[in-house]
This record gives C-alpha cells, sequence and structure tokens, in this order.
C-alpha cells in the first residue's frame, strides 16, 4: 500500500495527500492506493500538484496498517510523519499520544 | 571584528533584494521548483524532511551580541525557539517557511551577516580557531587570514562551480584546535626563524565516505603569498578535480590519485606564474585587516585570583565548571570560556532564543562584546576577566548553560542526523542524549577524562565520527538504525581517523557498547593522566574488541 507525501512549497511543512485531494498536515487518514491503478491516480495528481506549485518533493511511500491506522514502512517516514524525536514539547511531535512508538 | 565596508553591505543588501525577488517569483509560480533549487541553495535555503532549513553563516565563528540577538530574534519569530550551532561554525533554523526567507535575510544583512555560500560547490565559510586572539599558545591571530579568504572567496568567478564544495581551516597555533589536517586545505599560522610570519600549508583533508588526512604540501609559505598559493590550489583542483562522480570529486582524491609529490610539483608550478601578480598581499593591507580584530584594551585586573579562590572555597559546582570550561588566556588576568551547549540529555549545540539573547548580553557586559562558535558546538566567551569569572558562572547557571563538561565525553559532537536531515540514515541526537544521560555523573566523566565523542547520522560525515576518539556513525540495515563505532581518530595536530571496531550496534545497545568500552579504557590505562585517545594508540584495538565482542564469538 502506498500514500503520497510531499512538502508545502510556501512553507516546506511536509503533507500528505487525502482522499478529497487537498494537502493535509497529518498522515492520518491519508488517501490508500491499493494496487497500481491507485498508484496511477495517486501519482497524476502529485505531478498535477507539483506543476501547481502547491508542494515540492512528492513522493510515494510505502505504508502498512496497524491497529487501523496508517504507519509508514520506513523509519525517516515515521519520522517524517511523527515529528523528530526530539524536543517534545514542540511542533507535531508534541501530540499528547505519539503517533508512533519509532 | 571586521566590520562591512560600504561594498560588502551594498553587496550583500543586493544579494538579499534578488532573491526575495526570486523567492517571490517562484510562489507565484513563475519559475519552476527545478529552476529555483540551485538558486535558493545558492542563498543557503535546503529542504529537509519536515520544512525548510537556512544555513547562516558565521564567518570563522566570530559573532558580536548584537549579531546574536539577531540570531536569537530569528529563532524566536520564524523558527519555532532554537537554532543549531553546527561543525562548521554555523548555525541552522529548521524550520523557517520559504515565503519568510526575504525578511529573514533582510534582517541578517542588517547585522553584517548572510547565508550565501553555505552551500554548492564554491568555496565555504572558513573556519578557524575557537580561541582565535585569545589562546595564550598562538603565534599570531588567524582571524585576518579567514577574513581575507572570504572576501577573496566570495562570489568568486573563477570558483564557484568547483567540482565539489571545499573547506579551508585557519590556527594560528600549534595546538590544533580547527581540525586543519581533515578540511580540504589547512593553515597552520606560525613563524619562521626570521621571525616572519606564514602558513604549513596542507592539501586534500576530509571526512565523508572517504577520509583522509591532508598533506603538507609546504612547510613554510609567507603570508604575502596565501591568495596567489590558494589560487594556484583551486586552479589545479578545478582544472583536474573529478566530474564524473560526486564521490571522487573532493581535492582529497585529487590528491590521492595525483599523488601529493606531483600534485604539489603542479601547485607550483600555476604558483610560479601568480606570485608575483596581484595576488600578492601588499603589507599594509595586511596589517589593515590585522586593525579590525585588533585585541579589546584589556585593562589589568589582578584581583580575580583572590576572588576566585574565595568563590571556589564558596560553590563546588563553580570550581568544577572553572576546571573544565575555562581556558587560558594571553593576558594573565583574563580567561577564555567555553559555554557548553551540551547539558546533559540536550540536543548537542542547540541554543534556544532566549539563551542566545543571554548570551549576548554576557558578552556585551563581561565579554568586550565577541562570541565564538567553536566547530565543537559550543559558544566561547574569549575575553572575560578572571574576576568576572564567578558573575559569569551565576548568568549561565540561570539560563542553564554552565554544564561543566568541556572535552569529556557528554560534550558530544552530533549532526541532526534523521531526526531533521534529508541525507541521513539514522538518528544522532537521541544517541547523543542517552550517552549523555548514562555518563551524567560529573564525578564519573572528570574520572574518564579528555574523551571526544562524535555521532554522525549518515556517511557525509558532518558530525565527525571519523575523528572521534569514540566514533559512532549511524547507517540504515533492513530498515532499522545501525550504529557502528570508530576508535582513535583525533582532530587535532596529531590527526588520525578512528577504526571500525566490529560489528555495529542496535539503537538499544549502542550506548552500552560505549559504556563497555569507556569501562575497557579505565581498566587498561597506566594512570588518570593516560587520556583515551593516548592509551586506544598504546593498546590498540584488541581489548575493546575483546570486551565488545568476546562473548559472541564463544557463544558462536
Ligand atoms: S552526517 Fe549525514 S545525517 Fe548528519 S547532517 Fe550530515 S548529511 Fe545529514
Amino acid at each position: 500500500m502506498k500514500i503520497l507525501t510531499a512538502n508545502r512549497l510556501t512553507d516546506g511543512i511536509a503533507v500528505w495527500l487525502g482522499p478529497d485531494a487537498t494537502w493535509r498536515e497529518s498522515v492520518e487518514g491519508a488517501d490508500l492506493a491499493r494496487d497500481a491503478a491507485g498508484e496511477e491516480r495517486l501519482e497524476s495528481l502529485g505531478k498535477a500538484a507539483l506543476a501547481n506549485d502547491e508542494v515540492v518533493d512528492v513522493n510515494l511511500i510505502d505504508v502498512e496498517i496497524v491497529d487501523g491506522a496508517i504507519r509508514p514502512v520506513r523509519l525517516r517516514e515515521r519520522i517524517r510523519a511523527a515529528g523528530p524525536t526530539v524536543r517534545p514539547d514542540l511542533g507535531i511531535q508534541a501530540r499528547p499520544e505519539p503517533l508512533y512508538s519509532i | 571584528m571586521y566590520r562591512y565596508d560600504e561594498f560588502d553591505q551594498s553587496f550583500v543588501n543586493a544579494r538579499v533584494a534578488e532573491f526575495a525577488d526570486q523567492v517571490e517569483r517562484r510562489l507565484a509560480g513563475e519559475i519552476t521548483e527545478d529552476q529555483f533549487r540551485p538558486l535558493r541553495l545558492m542563498n543557503g535555503v535546503y529542504l529537509q524532511l519536515h520544512a525548510y532549513m537556512l544555513r547562516v553563516a558565521v564567518p570563522y565563528g566570530t559573532l558580536n551580541a548584537k549579531q546574536m540577538r539577531m540570531l536569537a530574534h530569528i529563532a524566536r519569530k520564524y523558527d519555532k525557539g532554537y537554532g543549531h550551532f553546527t561543525t562548521r561554525q554555523n548555525i541552522q533554523y529548521n524550520w523557517p517557511a520559504l515565503s519568510d526567507m526575504p525578511a529573514i535575510l533582510a534582517d541578517l544583512a542588517s547585522v553584517e551577516m548572510h547565508a550565501i555560500q553555505t552551500s554548492g560547490n564554491c568555496i565555504r565559510n572558513v573556519t578557524a580557531d575557537h580561541f582565535a586572539g585569545a589562546a595564550a599558545d598562538e603565534v599570531a591571530d588567524p582571524r585576518p587570514y579567514a577574513e581575507i579568504l572570504r572576501q577573496w572567496s566570495s562570489v568568486h568567478p573563477e570558483f564557484s562551480y568547483l567540482p565539489r564544495k571545499f573547506k579551508i581551516a585557519v590556527t594560528g597555533a600549534e595546538r590544533d584546535r580547527a581540525a586543519i589536517q581533515v578540511h580540504d586545505i589547512g593553515l597552520h599560522l606560525k613563524k619562521n626563524a626570521a621571525g616572519e610570519l606564514g602558513f604549513a600549508v596542507y592539501v586534500g583533508g576530509g571526512q565523508g565516505r572517504t577520509p583522509m588526512i591532508a598533506k603538507k604540501i609546504r612547510d613554510f609559505l609567507p603570508e604575502k603569498d596565501m591568495l596567489s598559493y590558494a589560487t594556484a590550489i583551486l586552479r589545479v583542483y578545478n582544472l583536474n578535480g573529478r566530474r564524473d562522480n560526486k564521490y571522487k570529486a573532493r581535492i582529497k582524491i585529487l590528491v590521492h590519485e595525483t599523488g601529493a609529490e606531483e600534485l604539489t610539483r603542479q601547485v607550483e608550478a600555476e604558483w610560479q606564474a601568480l606570485k608575483d601578480g596581484e595576488l600578492k598581499l601588499p603589507e599594509q593591507d595586511l596589517r589593515a585587516i590585522d586593525a579590525y580584530f585588533a585585541p579589546p584594551a584589556l585593562d589589568p585586573r589582578p584581583e580575580g585570583d583572590d576572588a576566585l579562590k574565595l568563590a571556589r572555597l564558596d560553590s563546588r559546582s563553580f570550581g568544577e565548571w572553572l576546571d573544565q570550561n575555562v581556558v587560558t588566556h594571553k593576558h594573565p588576568d583574563y580567561a577564555a570560556v567555553t559555554i557548553s551547549l551540551k547539558g546533559i540529555g540536550e540536543a548537542p549545540g542547540d541554543a534556544t532564543d532566549s539563551q542566545m539573547e543571554a548570551v549576548a548580553d554576557i558578552a556585551e557586559r563581561y565579554g568586550f562584546d565577541e562570541i565564538r562558535v567553536s566547530h565543537e558546538q559550543n559558544l566561547i566567551l574569549p575575553h572575560v576577566a578572571r574576576a568576572d569569572l564567578k558573575a559569569v558562572y551565576d548568568r549561565l547557571v540561570e539560563i542553564d548553560l554552565a554544564t561543566a563538561n568541556s572535552n569529556l565525553i557528554t560534550d558530544i559532537i552530533a549532526c541532526p542526523g534523521l531526526d531533521y536531515c534529508a541525507l541521513a540514515t539514522a538518528r544522532s541526537i537521541p544517541v547523543a542524549q542517552e550517552i549523555s544521560r548514562r555518563f551524567a555523573s560529573f564525578e564519573r566523566q572528570r574520572d574518564i577524562g579528555e574523551l571526544k565523542l562524535k555521532i554522525s547520522g549518515c556517511i557525509n560525515a558532518c558530525g565527525h565520527h571519523h575523528v572521534g576518539h569514540i566514533g559512532i556513525l549511524g547507517v540504515e540495515k533492513k530498515g532499522s538504525e545501525l550504529y557502528q563505532i570508530t576508535l582513535g581518530g583525533s582532530g587535532d595536530e596529531t590527526t588520525s581517523i578512528g577504526e571500525i571496531i566490529g560489528r555495529g550496534f542496535a539503537s538499544d545497545e549502542i550506548t552500552d557498547a560505549i559504556e563497555t568500552i569507556v569501562d575497557t579504557y579505565l581498566a587498561h590505562r597506566t594512570d588518570k593522566s593516560e587520556r583515551f585517545l593516548d592509551a586506544y594508540r598504546r593498546l590498540g584495538a584488541a581489548p575493546f574488541k575483546e570486551a565488545l565482542y568476546a562473548g559472541e564469538a564463544k557463544a558462536a
């Protein structure tokens, strides 16, 4: 399974594509591609968003569903989704329940 | 310190205006990311994992209070309230928005700072001994030469598209605190028998994927020839350095493949054609730059000794800080202070906006308005009257920056690693934090003595792991972080590259492994005066391997 991620052009913040084709600041509820057709669809949305100057550095990433929630397979992507594992008082990593145990 | 002249200021202002226009056009969609990327990189703007990152140059690590306050202001207004001081004596911001970059760069320009040449295949920020101008053991202040190199290399038309980035470091003391032998060019300022100033010139050092110790290609280069000789080296490199393979493009590979002798011959031949030309530094220009770096008027403050004796009796922790973080100054009534950015369990090199502001206040009040950033990711007050040390210490305690661990095992260098860096293969900061907490006891740290532990989150080695007495390199193996240990590296005048000790350790094993290494050292050292590095050089890897892996061999 894959989801689409990028960084927003204006502020560089990591974003994920939601089912309504809008970019969100959370990986939760991202639009899942379960097959090649789904991946193609996400890729074309990504290309459009890049051309549109909404986002940069667009990538399809591998995810799995753990306890009903999306969990990126690579550590790098889990850290992008959950925020740095340091300075836990700031940013998205400051949420009351950590998104992942990294 | 150096002050911008009209030319410098108008150049930096023009660059801010130019980049502001480029950002505006990018945000308006008039230029594509492919077109914009090289432009933003030329202005120090990277895209990392979570956001953009801005790298601001701190020339040879020298700042005044006003500049430090501006760095604090930027951290507060445009970032999340902190900045990260790096092993290149620079500062990085982890969270600035692209749309704010023009405002940030304009703020920086207002205090004579910028982010130009902090990226790209050009000559990067010239680094220098952080005790320059203060150190008791220095022949002369290396910063005037670093400043001349800065002016010469700024948007140098011939050297803006080198095969790869290029780093120059300068030291003015026998004791090398600037790691000059692991730079593309290392300059060691010294005096010849006639008392004239000049340089021993080292070329082709570097870390990264292929660590190399620089070769000394000249024992004494008169100061007036510094630019012509540097130009000769850069020309030989620019012409012959490899552009076919990014991993083989640094000058260290050219030196290695050409051989030091042949490369020296080529440099000398090029230099013969240049040395009597316009690059020869006129005596009066040299002395004019020197004047910018004249030490402050250090009035006699002989009351320091008595004051310190009393203060020591009064406060044990002050005494410990004095012993660890304060070094001898040229002037007997003064001292240079290391402000540790390595609080126990903190992220190495990070400082908050209010800490930066407080350091600026202290520097203004007690430190002649001078601050340095060290490549070891600490801040330095180079000139403090010994009589004022207690007051400085008390202020540092208030802002949690009085950790007495300079040069001890918790004074760890760590790059941003996988918490921020897009190139990383593993995290660095949490490893540093855990080791720091494990060795939190100052009794224990002091008993262990000088130990330089350095951590990089990938093979690029920004965390200098190759020259750590203990180096840790984080890699990715089968989707997990794995940490390789090297031992016996050193970045001083006895530079050596650490040796990989054996298989790597998982993130939950690495701190134990470090403790095993330290305990092995303690068990084998002749006495307390034999530092970790000396003991390793005497013993070799065997006892450490035995301690780390013997159980496995038996089990297998
Ligand atoms: S060593 Fe690697 S992970 Fe660390 S800052 Fe450099 S590039 Fe990033």
